[in-house]
């Protein structure tokens, strides 16, 4: 990336720490600086009602019970671009923000062929050379930066319409947008469950932005290593000694 | 804008098939004619049509031709075409043609809209828009091969001529028919319309020279509703905007009415899936655990 982005990028982080604080405990380390968090939030924030106001639009026959929420069916289709435009502008910030932390490597190949066994649970401690994102992590940063750019290009024609791009501009935007939700949507559930309930502990680095070490050596082992220079599998290990059992 | 006491409904938009209760009852289909080769442009249909349907006004656009504006709006369903066709020999035919909803037999703007019941066509025929189930997302534009929906920022929702449904199902010709001084619009059932069609077709291509004079009722789609005596049936573009081979696109056949809503249903699984992860492996736990209970 160039240096300009960078630029930006360290900035607004400094600037968001001067306004916001990263709560850390003792045993505990930063994982989300406050401009991430922002950043995250806001997605959501619009990613949600753009959801919800694209069901009754997706489906009218399933999900017209939905619309009155947002003043009807009309109002949901004439609010549904405004939600995209505001996902579209803080993912995009936030792909800046962590587009180098989400570079792809060997060791993520590694970690999809093992995801079996992480799936199925029966691997408790992740890979030792597992960094701060995981594969699965990164899978879906990047399924979102495509599905963004698909949503923002079919997007615009849906949104300008059959009279300024055609008829078959709009057939076809049609079809990608709603191929780009459908996976987003899937993605979402994935997201939720593993944020909150699937793997306790996570959801309060996105809140306060620190995770316990315990969270940090069983998930992102590498990373672990990185930030506190000790072995990660060696750390649990003598925690299960001391008899500090964290989860149940 | 219905009569639902009296006009069957056969199809609704946002579901595949016929809908309940579909052929009860055998509606004859009604079908208007429009005899370009007898229309004067007198425009009379236009105010007819402004007028029953209780529109307000609409500024008119001059554009060097006698025609009142560029194309209909959503408060203008009926719009004379004075279209100039310059001919081999150099001499100008002047072709003015009826424009409005054509009642497709296979409707784009149907088969496009997502939402359920905001568009009906019933056992006659008639393609009628339902504003309050409307959404207002203008798929039934990109649907529509002859660009008649229009938009209403206003209300965000979608027009179009009725075929005066509400006239209709009392027994009533259409407001445009009843206005036509020239005979040159018509309206009955289909059948008899295609034959009065045919006939005048026949006899413009026998007794007044125009070779290639024909109906236009195009079968891409199904047939229409609404059907044209032309000078010239092999090129109805001529006449502004009228396709030879109107066409829906297949988007709205295989995505719309086949993988969307299986697709759909996918997504859900997703949530079916994380539900059974959490119930049957479990969640992901923060090492180390506790050790598990030894079997005695």
């Amino acid at each position: 990336m160039s240096t300009a982005v960078d630029r930006f990028d360290d900035k607004a982080r400094a600037t968001f720490d001067r306004i916001g604080q990263n709560e850390v405990y003792e045993g505990e380390l930063l994982r989300h600086r406050v401009y991430t968090r922002f950043l995250h939030w806001m997605v959501a924030l619009f990613f949600f009602p753009a959801l919800f106001t694209g069901f009754g639009i997706y489906m009218p026959w399933l999900f017209r019970w939905f619309t009155p929420i947002f003043g009807g069916g009309a109002l949901s289709r004439e609010m549904h671009p405004w939600f995209g435009t505001g996902f579209v502008i803080f993912f995009g910030l936030q792909m800046l923000n962590w587009i180098k932390p989400m570079k792809w490597t060997a060791a993520d190949s590694k970690w999809m062929r093992n995801l079996g066994k992480i799936a199925s649970g029966k691997e408790k401690q992740d890979l030792p050379d597992t960094g701060f994102f995981n594969a699965g992590q990164k899978l879906q940063f990047w399924e979102i930066v495509g599905g963004s750019v698909t949503f923002l290009i079919t997007g615009i024609v849906l949104w300008a319409g059959t009279r300024t791009f055609g008829r078959w501009a709009v057939a076809v935007s049609y079809i990608l947008h709603d191929i780009s939700a459908v996976i987003m949507l899937g993605g979402i559930f994935i997201h939720l469950y593993l944020s909150t309930i699937g793997e306790p502990g996570t959801l309060q680095a996105m809140i306060r932005g620190a995770v316990s070490e315990a969270w940090a050596w069983t998930f992102h082992p590498a990373w672990y290593k990185e930030v506190t220079g000790r072995d990660p599998v060696q750390a649990c290990e003598e925690a299960r000694q001391r008899g500090e059992f964290v989860g149940k | 804008m219905s009569d639902r006491k009296t006009l069957q409904i056969r199809q609704i938009s946002g579901h595949s098939g016929p809908s309940a209760g579909f052929d009860m009852q055998r509606d004859a289909e009604v079908c208007k004619l429009i005899d370009t080769t007898i229309c004067i442009g007198c425009k009379a249909c236009e105010v007819a049509c402004v007028e029953w349907n209780d529109m307000p006004f609409s500024p008119t656009t001059f554009d060097n031709t006698y025609q009142t504006m560029p194309e209909t709006r959503w408060n203008f369903w009926n719009l004379i075409k004075f279209n100039e066709h310059q001919r081999e020999d150099g001499t100008i035919q002047w072709l003015m043609r009826k424009d409005q909803c054509m009642h497709c037999a296979d409707p784009g703007c149907l088969r496009a809209c997502p939402a359920d019941g905001a568009i009906v066509q019933y056992t006659n025929g008639i393609v009628d828009f339902q504003q309050e189930n409307c959404i207002g997302c203008e798929f039934c534009v990109s649907g529509c091969p002859y660009d008649i929906p229009k938009f209403n920022p206003a209300t965000k929702k979608v027009y179009k001529c009725t075929l005066c449904s509400d006239r209709v199902g009392g027994g009533l010709e259409p407001a445009c028919i009843k206005a036509c001084p020239t005979g040159c619009l018509k309206f009955g059932t289909k059948d008899d319309m295609k034959f009065i069609a045919e006939e005048r077709a026949k006899q413009l291509r026998e007794n007044f020279g125009f070779e290639h004079a024909g109906v236009y009722d195009p079968q891409s789609i199904g047939g229409t509703h609404v059907v044209y005596v032309l000078h010239d049936a092999e090129n109805p573009e001529r006449y502004g905007g009228l396709p030879k081979n109107p066409v829906i696109p297949w988007s709205y056949t295989i995505w719309k009415w086949l993988a969307k809503p299986v697709l759909g249903t996918f997504a859900l699984f997703g949530l079916v899936g994380v539900l059974l992860h959490y119930v049957t492996v479990g969640p992901r736990r923060t090492q180390p655990e506790p050790p598990l209970k030894k079997e005695a």
